[in-house]
């Protein structure tokens, strides 16, 4: 009998149907990769499991660990399981950690619990579980707290907590998702090696396959709240029998099709959203690169950024002491033409956010120059600049927290357009609006909606309708498809790459995932601490990274293809 | 911590020294002529003059602000017009009913307040949290005099438990604290209706965390979560609370004292007011002030024992 056993399991959430005669079964010692999209039910899988759910949920069907029945457990025993018998990581280390306690406290609260310890044996053990996940007592003592720690070590306490007691299952949902891939290949690897030690089963929950192809023993794909598709991971990656197997592989390795300049009249041949599911996609990696608008007569580039530093005031050793300046920006220079697009790759705290704040203005350099259109944007005044802020707009992040949710989608893409010389009247705006909206794929009278009628993939668009919606000469796109699944993202780079073709936009593309910057960039500059060390073309410099801190980035970056190559030569 | 603690301390006596200046300059161009209340309108010119000269009034006012604000420092408040005995002999009596009074009302508030909320919390959106932001809803719409009329009328009047009003003095301990109880309590309900929701809301917001989902997942039951995880993160908005309502509970009374005939602060400066007693006025104000400032400081420096990182600022 298999450790965890989930048989016909259905979930009512308020009488939304969320599962539907779910299956799936883990053995000890195994891996099992849950793959789908968000919304497609892979959390509260997880959360049913620990009997976690929210208040309205109605469950059916049997879920078995260990012998004892999940659903019909009293509260009292479900307390018993978890945290003991049953651990549990999430996505977000940032704020999975009570800020107010420290960590030795939060390590050793679970065991004390669990085992009745007394404070000083549970600390004893709190310190040898978290010196196994990496953060030795030398350098991370008991009595630190989570604000003292960087998202990756946080992680490292959460896994410390989960597996203080040696689970005989982890629940790990999206580990790995808000870290950089050097990171998240740290903590996969620590992951990986706790199962083999422990004879742990792992249900490791990811939208991304290629880390789960190199992670899990079987996978189970899941879509709308049902299995579609579950096998050995070799087996279902290579064979990609299920047509959403297929898609999902396709859509996580897509490449926008971007052609040379010349042929700028087909507007539609990277097809709005819809181009992953063209058959004849090209299997990557393909020489992506073409290359950049450059050519005719060689203009004055569109951004120069020259000798850019920015120090921030750090923190004081003790009252009298005189503050030690941070440098996050270490003396940038770089340039960009008109309809080039670039990106800009590093790990999370490399500087890279604040190197782009500094060139949309909306912080200062401390020293060095960043020229738009030959004019300078530091130190100028707000009035001053618009004429400049015309010429750039911002993508971000996080679709849902970047519009204010009492905003018709009509008034959030026309804030850019405060920036004209001569405001719009209202007819004109709603018309510059509905061509914004129907140039990024969605229908003008979406205009009178509010952000939280869209998905996650609509409201990009729309934040892309807003950030084009003045015809600007350059976007900086801050992570633009990280919050986003697969297939969607897919979409997404689709519409970048198209708008790049059809209005000459060019993109300063800032991210941490290397198959986003393949796809979508000519360029490529690579950060470490505050400075730039390699530039080039992006598929040289991806395909044959020069610098220690190029070769970490491409070694951890998940790759699909050369994750099945592995398995596929493991079971050989 | 120490960096924050200085900071702290500096922005107190900041506020001190500027409060005191406002309250200097505010009575000084109030019309109302000190020397001719204390001798009445009939007062011969040179008669007016000499006490004026007495009382330090044809000085800079450079001078007399400094004067005033040394003298108190080192518990020289002046000298009342219309009681004639030292402003600090004034205050000292009074004091001992209205800090007890505040601290009895304050200490009932929480007690009340912060586990009706935590409750209310617990168990959103079900009868017991109805019923209990209900009558917290009341407690905030009717005013705290009413509810002493009520509490005289039952406990008083009805059941003959405690006095309706007066103040015996501290001779008699037992005696004064009956006196205070009903003030305290009326005093206390409505401060306790805001506490209360205020602690709701401040628990509401911390369940939703994240790391509240880790500690259940860590196999902690419902009770400790709440009481550990929780209470701790949402104490912030609490103290801030409480340290507003102290302030009040301070100054704030006058009604309350007027219902139950207490001798108390708020009574004196509402007199001293009337009488144009502007040197008594100064001295509760400013020590009220000073109050409201240390008990704000108290608060920042709690904060910074509840939550670590506002240690490392």
């Amino acid at each position: 009998m298999s450790l965890l056993e989930i048989e016909k399991l259905s979930l009512d959430i308020a009488g939304m149907p969320i599962l539907k005669g779910m299956d799936l079964a883990i053995d000890a010692g195994e891996v099992m990769g849950l793959v789908g999209e968000s919304g497609s039910g892979k959390s509260m899988t997880a959360l049913t499991v620990m009997q976690l759910l929210p208040n309205a949920s109605r469950t059916r069907g049997r879920v078995t660990f260990d012998g004892i029945d999940i659903l019909s457990a009293p509260e009292a025993a479900m307390c018993r399981l978890r945290g003991d018998d049953i651990g549990m990581v999430f996505q977000e280390p940032m704020t999975a950690l009570n800020p107010v306690k420290t960590i030795g406290e939060q390590v050793a609260e679970g065991i004390r619990w669990h085992t009745g310890a007394n404070r000083p044996d549970a600390e004893a053990r709190a310190r040898a579980i978290l010196d196994r996940v990496g953060l030795p007592e030398a350098r991370f003592p008991l009595s630190r707290y989570p604000h003292e720690l960087s998202g990756g070590q946080r992680q490292r306490v959460i896994i410390a907590i989960a597996c203080a007691l040696k689970p005989k299952l982890l629940i790990a949902d999206e580990p790995t998702t808000a870290l950089d891939v050097v990171l998240q290949k740290q903590i996969l690897e620590l992951l990986r090696d706790l199962v083999d030690e422990n004879r742990m089963g792992l249900l490791l929950i990811s939208h991304d396959l290629a880390v789960v192809a190199d992670m899990a023993d079987r996978v189970t794909i899941m879509r709308h709240g049902e299995v579609m598709e579950a096998s050995e991971t070799a087996k279902i990656l290579t064979q990609q029998k299920h047509p959403y197997t297929r898609q999902l592989a396709e859509a996580s390795v897509h490449v926008p099709v971007r052609n040379a300049p010349s042929r700028s009249g087909s507007a539609g041949v990277a097809g709005r959203g819809g181009a992953h599911e063209d058959p004849s996609f090209p299997p990557p990696p393909g020489p992506a690169g073409h290359p950049p608008h450059k050519g005719e007569g060689k203009s004055a580039p569109l951004l120069v950024v020259e000798g850019v530093t920015r120090d921030y005031a750090g923190r004081r050793k003790s009252l009298f002491s005189k503050a030690e300046p941070f440098r996050a920006v270490d003396n940038v220079s770089f340039s960009l033409d008109a309809g080039q697009s670039m990106a800009l790759v590093g790990r999370s705290g490399c500087g890279k956010s604040t190197l782009a704040r500094m060139i949309l203005a909306l912080d200062r350099p401390t020293s060095g120059e960043i020229r738009l259109l030959g004019q300078t944007v530091a130190d100028k005044s707000e009035a001053e600049l618009r004429p400049s802020r015309r010429e750039m707009q911002v993508v971000f992040q996080d679709p849902y927290g970047s519009f204010d949710p009492r905003h018709k989608v009509e008034r959030l893409i026309a804030e850019p357009l405060h920036l004209l010389e001569k405001k719009p009247a209202r007819t004109e705006r709603r018309e510059m609006v509905a061509e914004a909206l129907h140039e990024v794929g969605l229908a003008p009278s979406d205009m009178d909606k509010y952000p939280h009628e869209f998905s996650g993939g609509q409201r990009q668009r729309i934040s892309i309708a807003r950030a084009i919606i003045t015809r600007p000469k350059l976007i900086v796109a801050d992570e633009p498809v990280s919050a986003l699944d697969v297939s969607i993202r897919a979409q997404v780079l689709d519409l970048f790459a198209d708008l790049n073709q059809r209005l000459g936009v060019a993109y300063l593309f800032i991210t941490h995932d290397l198959t986003v910057a393949r796809a979508i960039t000519d360029q490529v500059m690579v950060m470490h601490e505050g400075k730039i060390v390699e530039e080039g073309r992006t598929s040289e410099v991806l395909d044959n990274p020069q610098t220690e801190a190029a070769r970490a980035l491409v070694a951890a970056a998940p790759d699909l293809e050369r994750a099945i190559a592995r398995r596929l030569g493991e079971t050989a | 911590m120490t960096a924050y603690l200085f900071k702290r301390l500096a922005i107190a006596l900041a506020t001190l020294i500027v409060a005191s200046v406002v309250v200097f300059a505010v009575l000084e161009v109030l019309p109302g002529d000190p020397a001719r209340i204390m001798l009445g309108m009939n007062a011969s010119p040179e008669a007016l003059e000499s006490l004026r000269e007495q009382m330090g009034m044809n000085q800079p006012l450079i001078t007399r602000y400094l004067n005033w604000i040394s003298g108190m420092a080192i518990g020289d408040f002046g000298r009342s017009y219309t009681y004639s005995s030292p402003v600090i002999e004034l205050i000292a009596e009074r004091i001992t009913v209205s800090l007890p009074l505040a601290i009895m009302s304050l200490l009932l508030s929480t007690i009340i307040a912060i586990p009706v909320g935590i409750f209310a919390a617990s168990r959103r959106g079900k009868l017991a949290d109805t019923i209990s932001m209900g009558a917290a809803q009341v407690g905030v719409a009717v005013p705290n005099f009413w509810f002493a009329l009520l509490l005289i009328y039952i406990f008083a009047v009805a059941l003959r438990l405690v006095p309706a009003g007066g103040f015996p003095g501290w001779g008699d301990w037992w005696q004064a604290l009956k006196a205070l109880i009903l003030p305290a309590v009326a005093l206390a309900l409505p401060q306790a209706a805001i506490l209360a929701r205020v602690t709701r809301s401040a628990m509401l917001d911390v369940l939703g965390e994240d790391y509240i989902r880790t500690a259940h997942a860590k196999g902690m039951p419902r009770h400790i979560v709440l009481w550990r995880h929780a209470l701790r993160n949402a104490m912030i908005p609490v103290l801030t609370v409480l340290g507003l309502q102290f302030a009040f509970l301070l100054a704030g009374t006058i009604i309350i004292e007027n219902v139950f005939y207490l001798p108390g602060l708020g009574r004196l400066v509402f007199q001293a007011i009337t009488q144009r007693d502007l040197i008594v006025v100064e001295g509760v104000v400013m020590l009220l002030v000073a109050s409201v400032v240390a008990v704000n400081l108290i608060v920042d420096l709690l904060y910074a024992v509840v939550d670590p990182r506002l240690r490392a600022r």
